[in-house]
């Protein structure tokens, strides 16, 4: 084997070695994936106490995450039933013209990224408000509890109907940064909604329950209806 | 100036006392000199001077005139232990012959059945030879070890140590020679903290109206008998001190240090100054928080009406009212890119191209330029128009110098008060909208005062120099509560605990 053909092999070999580190770079580029199908009927939260189970509407446009902007837009007619509605997977609403669909997710980590989950779905993540619904179980009356939650950015809560947190601006999700007055879970179903409305950048939420010293509430469950 | 001749000019002194209500300061008759350490009978408070001076107090704020003692003696200490009350009081019989005599009650309350002083003897002398003066006693029931003891002593020589029983208040072994543990002061008492034993003491002179040097100096020792060292290692035998009190203000010649322990971490201290300029010069008593720092106990200050903003030493963020701030100066007007950023990606909404930099100096122009004039503070009648009328919920943000961020304190006329200080309102500066507790422990800004209990606040300072904030009463809840985070961004009311920083508040002024 002369020099020539040995240059020419390592050649090769360097070209082969440079390809298949291209391919693995390329495989290392692929979106991380946090949300999946719910499997179980019911799911415990996270020990931590976050709720990891939710549907999620498909985004809808918005503007602004001040008081007032976030305010005056939940409060308009954006679907039908939206205070009441617990979906199923796959139910879809009419927004205007767009006609948006309704996901059941379960998060592997204690937070739901929302940025994820419209990105999967080709959706705009900048200038849009995620509709959230879950169903807290518990087993039995439980007073003094508080629902809290971080998210990036603006968001209001409902529990069973009530708003109990309003949180404005462009913020980041922190864990335990709007957090309700105390409250009672009703024994059985607790409907629990929230409105998540993004300016530009990242966006997700994370959401648990506090007992009354305020640490994790044990005991309950989370379903997405029957 | 020899105590005794001071006694009767403080007698006379008092004759012509006034005592009108101040904004700042104790409410109600508080002339007295040398005071004891404040005690507690029956939920009255109650502390003794010299010339037997009593002073009373329901709440700790507003006080009032007792009996005398039986005995109008020097600058009496009393504790209570067990089902007795155990006053010592000096007399001076020489320039440094004197003695401390014992004095003991089942009460203090001069209306009960129980109330009779009775003479237990004397527990400490000087002779009028020996360096010492025996005058100014002080108490320490020690909690490690239950064991009662009592300094003395005055200038003319050493600050003494000597035990006491604590079933009888009487000298334990009177053969046992006193301890010499400080000199060039008076005024001795001894508290405990941690491990240390904290003998604080007065120098300076007293008795001088505003011309009174007195002012408060602490060491501090691992063991009860001393030696007690300052904060650069000097020895109080040898004249050290850490200051610990001095004039400020308008009060002149701050004297007698007594504890008062309000359990979970609260602590205050009784004083007198020498001369209060505000009451004509007089001796009058105070009440003051006790601070910690570095293992040295700091003189604090009590909260002064003004305006503050609360921010919490849980969180960083401060309290608010719920409603959309409006940014200082306006809501800024995107004029171009910050300099040197990059052109917006195709596709991506960035700031459209702004106009030429603006003029702020140093700035290179652009969103950073400002707008080339200083910017007024915020407007709170112009800015509060946009407010809800009515209940506002409370919450925390990021302090931006914005008008619902900014709380104006101010003592309640007529409303009684808590040891030291007086209650108080809480609104948003220039406006009415006040602080309010709310059924189930909660919060709500009312649209206006209206002096109900769940609208007075108590404002404790805690020994790190935080501040615990609680109300004077809470609809349908016994328990005490104080404000709290919770979370990052909300305020409520729950138990304090000594232990987290969720109850502790920094009152700044913006």
């Amino acid at each position: 084997m002369n020099t020539n053909t040995i240059k020419k092999i390592a050649l090769i070999a360097v070209m082969t070695i440079l390809t298949l580190a291209a391919a693995a770079s390329l495989t290392a580029q692929t979106p991380p994936v946090t949300l999946t199908k719910p499997a179980t009927p019911t799911k415990a939260p996270s020990g931590d106490g976050f709720i990891q189970r939710w549907f999620v509407l498909e985004p809808i446009p918005a503007t602004g995450v001040t008081d007032n902007a976030v305010q005056s837009l939940i409060k308009k007619d954006l679907f039908p039933n939206q205070f009441a509605i617990v979906p199923k997977d796959g139910d879809k609403v009419s927004v205007g013209n767009n006609e948006l669909t309704w996901h059941a997710l379960d998060t592997i980590n204690y937070n739901v990224n929302l940025f994820h989950f419209a990105r999967e779905r080709k959706k705009k993540t900048s200038d849009v408000l995620f509709w959230a619904v879950t169903i807290v179980n518990s087993p039995r009356e439980m007073k003094d509890v508080r629902l809290a939650i971080g998210s990036n950015a603006a968001s209001v809560w409902w529990v069973n109907g009530k708003e109990v947190i309003g949180i404005y601006g462009d913020r980041q999700a922190v864990i335990d940064d709007g957090v309700s007055k105390r409250l009672t879970l009703n024994k059985g179903e607790n409907i629990i909604r929230a409105a998540i409305v993004n300016g530009g950048g990242a966006t997700d939420f994370c959401a648990r329950f506090l007992d009354a010293d305020d640490k994790p509430l044990k005991g309950i469950t989370v379903s997405l209806g029957k | 100036m020899n105590k005794n001749l001071a006694a009767i000019l403080f007698i006379v002194m008092l004759t012509i006392l006034l005592s009108p209500a101040r904004a700042n300061g104790l409410d109600g008759q508080i002339g007295i000199h040398d005071p004891s350490t404040i005690v507690m009978c029956d939920g009255k408070y109650y502390t003794y001077g010299t010339g037997g001076t009593t002073l009373i107090s329901d709440d700790g704020w507003t006080w009032r005139r007792g009996p005398n003692l039986p005995r109008r003696g020097l600058a009496p200490d009393v504790i209570h232990i067990g089902d007795k009350y155990f006053l010592y009081i000096a007399a001076n019989s020489g320039v440094t012959k004197a003695d401390v005599f014992l004095l003991t009650n089942k009460t203090l309350d001069p209306n009960s059945p129980d109330y009779k002083w009775e003479e237990g003897g004397i527990v400490a002398s000087s002779d009028g030879v020996e360096d010492c003066n025996a005058i100014d006693p002080g108490l320490l029931l020690d909690p490690t070890t239950k064991r009662l003891w009592l300094v003395y002593g005055s200038y003319f020589g050493y600050i003494r140590l000597v035990e006491l029983d604590p079933k009888t208040g009487k000298r334990l072994n009177p053969a046992v020679k006193p301890v010499n543990i400080a000199i060039n002061s008076e005024a001795a008492i001894m508290i405990y903290q941690d491990g240390w034993y904290y003998l604080l003491v007065t120098h300076g002179s007293c008795c001088r109206g505003a011309d009174s040097g007195y002012n408060i100096r602490v060491g501090r020792s691992k063991k009860i008998t001393g030696p007690f060292l300052d904060n650069m290692g000097v020895d109080m035998i040898q004249g050290g001190g850490k200051l610990f009190a001095t004039s400020a203000g308008r009060v002149i010649g701050p004297g007698h240090f007594g504890l008062f322990d309000l359990s979970d971490g609260v602590q205050r201290f009784s004083l007198h100054y020498e001369a209060d300029l505000d009451r004509g010069g007089a001796s009058v008593l105070d009440i003051r928080p006790l601070q910690w720092k570095d293992g040295w106990p700091v003189a604090g200050e009590n909260l002064r009406a003004g305006t503050y903003q609360f921010e919490s030493v849980r969180t960083g963020t401060v309290l608010e009212l719920a409603v959309e701030g409006f940014p200082v100066g306006g809501r800024p007007v995107r004029r171009g890119p910050p300099p040197g950023a990059m052109p917006p990606a195709a596709g991506n909404q960035g700031p459209p191209p702004g106009p030429p930099p603006g003029t702020g100096p140093g700035t290179g122009g652009g969103i950073f330029g400002g707008i080339g004039k200083p910017i007024p503070t915020q407007d709170v009648a112009e800015v509060s128009q946009k407010w809800p009328t009515g209940e506002v919920n409370i919450r925390m943000g990021n302090y931006l110098l914005q008008a619902q961020q900014k709380w104006a304190i101010e003592p309640v006329a007529n409303a009684g008060g808590y040891l030291g200080a007086p209650y108080f309102k809480i609104t948003i500066a220039g406006t009415t909208r006040t602080l309010t507790a709310t059924e189930g422990g909660e919060l709500i800004a009312l649209p206006t005062f209206n002096g109900s209990p769940e609208q007075l606040w108590r404002i404790d300072q805690l020994a790190d120099g935080s501040w615990r904030v609680s109300p004077k009463a809470i609809p349908n809840t016994k328990e005490p509560l104080a404000l709290s985070a919770v979370g990052s961004s909300f305020a409520t009311l729950s138990k304090f605990d000594p232990k987290s920083e969720k109850q502790r508040w920094l009152l700044k002024t913006p």
